[in-house]
């Protein structure tokens, strides 16, 4: 970004983001029109398929809490320099540790069990990034590689101790058998219900709740501690760092060792909110999806919670939109999701400088 | 711009009574990750809601899967908008069917390639291994080098059911023979990869296969396009794929998925439909393999002799498939 295109704040996190958001809304208005649906209706179907009823909204924020994990990741990484790929194998992993405390303690107190649960898949899930952190941090291997091939090595992983070793005997599918009742998190309907309130149910659980306290977490953590600041400055300026005594290789796998936690935790909100059991490929694409949520969210907690709202939104009005209109397909539905990736994200610089052009003062700018 | 739909009015006026029932009827369908294009599995589920669609002029619902969440929602969603039957496609969605199927007691649902073990649940499930048996003896018998491969789309019981009745139909023929396995690999993407598809074939081809069998959903693309580019054979799976490559492919391992869904439409159309399981084997003609003018020329008439001896042993119980058991 040249400094001239520097905007105002309200322009850069408000503005900027609302018009990105337009253009693809309005390139894929012009692809449903091509398959012959009218775009008003179909947008008008996706909105109020993500906030039109209280079990979409319940759907909503629980996809919305996968993203605000994975996005948290890739942020975490991204302020020390670094290109986290690997959030997906991440919570893969992470969730082979939630799921063995689940399967081992279910039948305990939540109290026990839940904790227990969490710091399970945090450990599971920084040890696999950890690993990358090391070898970018020791022997230089570049950590954009090294994640993705984590991520392969978890699935193949995974797959074997599925089909092999977790398996509930006797049945086809490469499933555990379901966790205790002590290992599922609380879904939001049923506290609602119990102060009186009745809210259609969805998988929307307290994983939610601990989403949120992980994005103050790791707000102070980058912006009110030594270590974060350390984290910032290595991203910044690796030279600069040493000059000022910090040890960049240390940083890079704190970095690392942090984004894998929170990357594992998303196995909280999915096996212990939604399937109770650990399933083949549960994390389904949300490793990714966080990265255009970090880029749109500019790797900031406030801005990565709007942004997950905003995928949140996206899949489940996607999904509603598809169950609607049998003609939008959910390869449309990624296709929409695809162009908001494209433009809030890779896009981004495009009207960026007419933008910046435009709200300069007339006095500021510089005389041809 | 009327006139097109005079006809169409005739058409419904003419089967009023299929039109009242149709407006109580609403089946529903729910395929997996793969896809209702995917040119196999989920492809013939699709065949056979088109089927029915067709005959009865009843419209079906249908879903196709994103991620895992989706199930028990978009099933849930069905149940409540009031959906005669639900069909959920492939075995990952048994889980799913076992938790919305106890919430809406009332509404039927079938699930294929799996098992739930619930009143208002029919359990569809195949005998594979009997179709990959005859197969792999197809295979042994055209194999001139006496080697010949399997590609799976991901190590999971399933696929390891169609290698292991693949494995005993080429030994049953020529214990001798060798067989080479590899699978695609262990994302969701292993079932839509033709182009790994098509390098795992090549790699067999070199170490000397001449014919290659495919359980790999849209993978298998790729593998048979590997076979008619090297001049080999390949074996087509779950569809009917003989026509992809006439000449080329040798024949292919058909589980008809598409009848059992039109089966379960019809029958709970009819209110003939019964809760349970049902497995589907070659005596039931729920799996066969296909013979058509497509792969007519490469069957020879000893080998199809052959053939519909060991499926009429098989039908007896003459020859005992060995079946993969999970742990």
């Amino acid at each position: 970004m040249k400094p001239a295109d520097k905007l105002p704040r309200w322009a850069e996190f408000g503005l900027l983001p609302a018009i990105n958001l337009c253009a693809a809304l309005l390139i894929s208005g012009a692809v449903i029109r091509l398959i012959g649906e009218s775009p008003w209706a179909a947008f008008k179907l996706m909105a109020a398929g993500a906030f039109g009823a209280q079990d979409s909204i319940g759907y909503t924020l629980f996809y919305a809490t996968d993203f605000v994990f994975t996005g948290l990741a890739v942020a975490v990484a991204f302020h020390a320099g670094l290109f986290n790929i690997g959030g997906e194998g991440q919570a893969y992993v992470g969730g082979l540790g939630v799921g063995l405390v689940c399967l081992a303690f279910g039948s305990c107190s939540p109290w026990l069990v839940i904790p227990l649960a969490i710091a399970s898949g945090c450990a599971f899930g920084a040890a696999w990034a950890f690993v990358p952190g090391w070898l970018q941090a020791r022997r230089g291997s570049h950590i954009v590689i090294t994640t993705i091939m984590a991520n392969f090595i978890a699935s193949a992983l995974m797959t074997y101790l599925l089909v092999n070793v977790l398996i509930k005997p006797g049945q086809q599918s490469p499933e555990t058998r379901e966790f205790g009742p002590g290992a599922a998190m609380p879904p939001v309907h049923e506290l609602l219900a119990r102060i009186g309130i009745s809210f259609a149910p969805s998988p929307f659980n307290m994983a939610s709740l601990l989403a949120l306290v992980a994005c103050a977490l790791v707000w102070a953590f980058l912006w009110r501690t030594r270590w974060g600041y350390a984290l910032r400055v290595v991203g910044q300026n690796p030279q600069a760092a040493v000059y000022a005594g910090i040890s960049p290789e240390r940083t890079i796998m704190v970095a690392m060792t942090i984004s894998g936690g929170l990357a594992g935790c998303l196995a909280v909100n999915e096996l212990m909110g939604s399937q109770h059991r650990i399933l083949l490929d549960f994390p389904g694409g949300a490793g990714f999806v966080g990265i255009a949520v970090a880029l749109m969210g500019r790797n900031h907690p406030v801005g990565i919670l709007a942004a997950s709202l905003l995928f949140g939104a996206l899949y489940q009005g996607g999904s509603q939109l598809s169950f609607d209109m049998p003609h939008v397909n959910r390869d449309m539905v990624i296709l929409i999701q695809g162009l908001v990736i494209l433009f809030c994200g890779a896009l981004e610089n495009v009207f960026r400088a007419p933008l910046a052009a435009l709200l300069r003062p007339r006095a500021a700018r510089p005389s041809p | 711009m009327n006139s097109p739909r005079i006809p169409l009015l005739l058409a419904l006026a003419a089967t009023g009574a299929c039109a009242a029932s149709a407006a109580d009827f609403s089946p529903a369908i729910v395929y997996d990750f793969g896809g209702k294009f995917d040119r196999s599995f989920n492809q013939s589920a699709s065949v056979g809601a088109e089927r029915f669609k067709k005959e009865t002029g009843i419209a079906v619902h249908e879903f196709e899967i994103q991620n895992a969440s989706q199930r028990e929602q978009i099933m849930r969603q069905f149940a409540r908008r009031g959906a005669s039957i639900i069909v959920a496609v492939g075995f990952t969605q048994a889980s799913a069917v076992e938790t919305v199927a106890k919430e809406y007691p009332d509404v039927k649902f079938a699930v294929i390639d799996g098992l739930v073990d619930l009143p208002n649940v029919e359990s569809i499930n195949f005998r594979e291994q009997e179709s990959s048996f005859l197969c792999g003896m197809a295979a042994a018998m055209a194999s001139k080098t006496g080697s010949v491969g399997f590609v799976g789309g991901m190590d999971i019981p399933l696929i390891r059911k169609f290698a292991l009745g693949y494995r005993a139909g080429v030994a049953y023929v020529n214990p001798k023979d060798e067989v080479f396995e590899n699978m695609t690999g262990t994302t969701p993407a292993a079932w839509t990869n033709p182009s790994e598809g098509s390098e795992l074939a090549k790699s067999q081809f070199g170490r000397g296969a001449d014919v290659v069998f495919h359980a790999a959903g849209a993978t298998g693309i790729g593998v048979m396009q590997a076979a008619a580019d090297a001049g080999l054979l390949s074996i087509g799976c779950d569809s009917n794929q003989d026509y992809l490559h006439p000449g080329s492919v040798l024949t292919s391992a058909v589980k008809r998925v598409d009848v059992a869904v039109y089966t379960v439409f019809t029958e709970a159309r009819a209110g003939t439909w019964k809760a349970g399981p049902r497995v589907l084997g070659l005596a039931e003609d729920g799996v066969d393999y296909s013979l058509d003018e497509y792969n007519r020329k490469l069957v020879t008439p000893e080998m199809e002799k052959r053939l519909n001896q060991a499926k009429a042993d098989i039908i007896a119980g003459k020859i005992s498939v060995p079946e993969y058991k999970a742990p």
